[in-house]
């Protein structure tokens, strides 16, 4: 186990360098950028073997990792913001194919106005789109996502890709400390790649792709795409543990804070959950009752586990860097309601939709949201369900 | 490096109508070549290509221009024409140096048959 000092990108590039897959295509994009450059100096280096394809667009990069994983090769690539939009159709192909590929996600604002900094809009815009997501903190978290996601792609009883995403430039960019594992170590962790039905076995000719009419089978392999997303959830939290053991970093679906006896709770996902933790220590030294959830997988949704944590809550306050317009709330504020729906009793829910396109969230910020949601604790009228953290109201 | 899954079984797809999602492949791989034949397009045709068979010399040109691989030889004959698969494209027709293939109207072509 070594500590270094590096940057979120540089550590993604690093677990994606030891576990050294077949073949990366990818294109470069702020603030994913040095994922792709350093990984090319490695093969450039003859650090690793990888055969890397340097692809003419997103779009592109999807399509060549899509046939390079259905010719049986273990396959990555890596984006951001309008690099992920411009894979948007290939993504879903990905997923129905079942072709367990793995990619980092560095997210980032879509345009306009043109805007390359963090927020999760490509992200949560492609939570759809079939692929497994899991939200990392901080460059560590990124580092052990990365790693993880080999194994939850590749597991038989799952099957699908798997997207770990990191904020753009707060933990891309910035240098922080990342705890890594000894290349072998993550080499036997991960173990050998076993394809499925791949094209380049002559032994026997497969077709992948082909056309599904009317009267076909199109409905039938939807639903077992969800199935393998529900058998995703146990799969998470065991690769979870067993790379705990592996590192002493265990992981599930979600972390809590002084969420045991509390009123009030705080959801965030990405790296503000750092601040909102911090808040929530400075507020419980004041005597409020404040806790904090943090969401690391989003797909699939563990609203199972989720609705029991939060079940003590009175009011919930869910933290959304994207807005989704027209709706009632982020993607996540929408999620963690429905979740809560289900359950016997009903929290006061709340949205915080902050950082948009880079925006700053400061401790204030989030000691506001809790404001609110104390009135709202206290039986007091909060007029608007959705508020927006940090802008300009002038 | 990746291993790959040797795998040769027969795909029986007798009662496919009837399978859930556990039952197919995964991603709608077809998991066997030369599968094709089973899977009959020739309902999509609007033209059916009738061969004279007294002005036919068996060149075989129409064989190795038909994209669809229905004209079918026997002994380096022409034997008859795949109408399970034929789309009616009408290359055949275009093709024959002897004029020996006439496109004609598929419902008055299955008239006919009736007759």
């Amino acid at each position: 186990m070594a500590r270094k000092a590096i940057t979120g990108n540089g550590a993604i590039a690093l677990a994606l360098k030891q576990v050294e897959p077949d073949v990366m295509a990818a294109y470069p994009i702020t603030p994913q950028t040095e994922i792709a450059q350093n990984y090319a100096q490695f093969v450039a280096d003859g650090a690793v073997k990888t055969e890397y394809i340097p692809v003419e667009s997103e779009h592109s990069a999807m399509s060549a990792a899509i046939g390079s994983c259905a010719a049986g090769a273990r396959t990555i690539t890596a984006t951001s913001s309008q690099g992920f939009a411009l894979m948007w159709e290939m993504l879903f192909i990905a997923a129905s194919l079942r072709l367990p590929l793995t990619m980092p996600v560095i997210t980032r604002a879509l345009s306009g106005p043109i805007n390359i900094h963090c927020d999760h809009s490509d992200s949560m815009g492609g939570r759809d789109c079939g692929w497994i997501q899991l939200y990392g903190e901080d460059g560590q978290e990124g580092y052990d996502n990365a790693i993880q996601a080999f194994r939850i792609a590749e597991h038989m009883d799952v099957r699908l890709p798997v997207m770990t995403m990191i904020d753009g430039f707060i933990i891309s960019g910035a240098i922080g400390p990342v705890e890594t594992l000894p290349d072998a170590e993550v080499k036997k962790f991960v173990g050998d790649y076993t394809a499925l039905n791949p094209l380049l076995n002559v032994e026997n000719p497969v077709t992948i792709g082909a056309f599904d009419s009317l009267g076909g089978w199109y409905f039938e392999h939807k639903v077992a795409q969800n199935r393998a997303m529900e058998n995703a959830m146990k799969v998470i939290e065991e690769v979870g543990a067993e790379y705990g053991k592996l590192s002493g970093r265990a992981y599930s679906h979600f972390k809590t804070h002084q969420i045991e006896d509390a009123e009030i709770v705080l959801v965030a996902i990405g790296s503000a959950a750092g601040n909102v933790k911090t808040m929530v220590d400075t507020l419980r030294a004041e005597g409020k009752k404040v806790g904090m959830l943090k969401v690391r997988t989003f797909r699939p949704f563990p609203y199972e586990q989720i609705r029991a944590a939060l079940s003590g809550a009175k009011v919930i306050g869910v933290m959304d860097r994207s807005d989704s317009y027209g709706a009632q709330g982020g993607p996540l504020f929408t999620e963690i309601s429905a979740a809560m729906f289900g359950g016997d009793t009903r929290p006061k829910m709340f949205n915080f939709i902050y950082g948009l396109g880079g925006r700053d969230i400061f401790p204030d910020d989030i000691r506001g949201a809790v404001e609110t949601l104390e009135q709202a604790a206290a039986g007091e009228q909060v007029s608007q369900t959705r508020h927006y953290l940090n802008v300009r109201e002038g | 490096m990746s291993k790959t899954q040797p795998k040769n079984k027969k795909w029986d797809v007798s009662d496919i109508q009837k399978w859930g999602p556990g039952r197919h492949e995964l991603g709608a791989t077809i998991p066997e070549s030369g599968n094709a034949d089973d899977y009959e397009t020739g309902g999509w045709r609007s033209e059916r290509p009738i061969r004279d068979r007294e002005k036919c010399n068996d060149c075989m040109i129409c064989y190795f221009a038909c994209p669809d691989s229905s004209i079918r030889v026997e002994n380096d004959k022409l034997v008859d024409i795949d109408l399970d698969h034929c789309k009616g494209c009408g290359i055949c027709a275009a093709v024959c140096p002897r004029d020996a293939i006439e496109m004609i109207n598929e419902i008055k072509a299955c008239k006919l048959e009736e007759k």
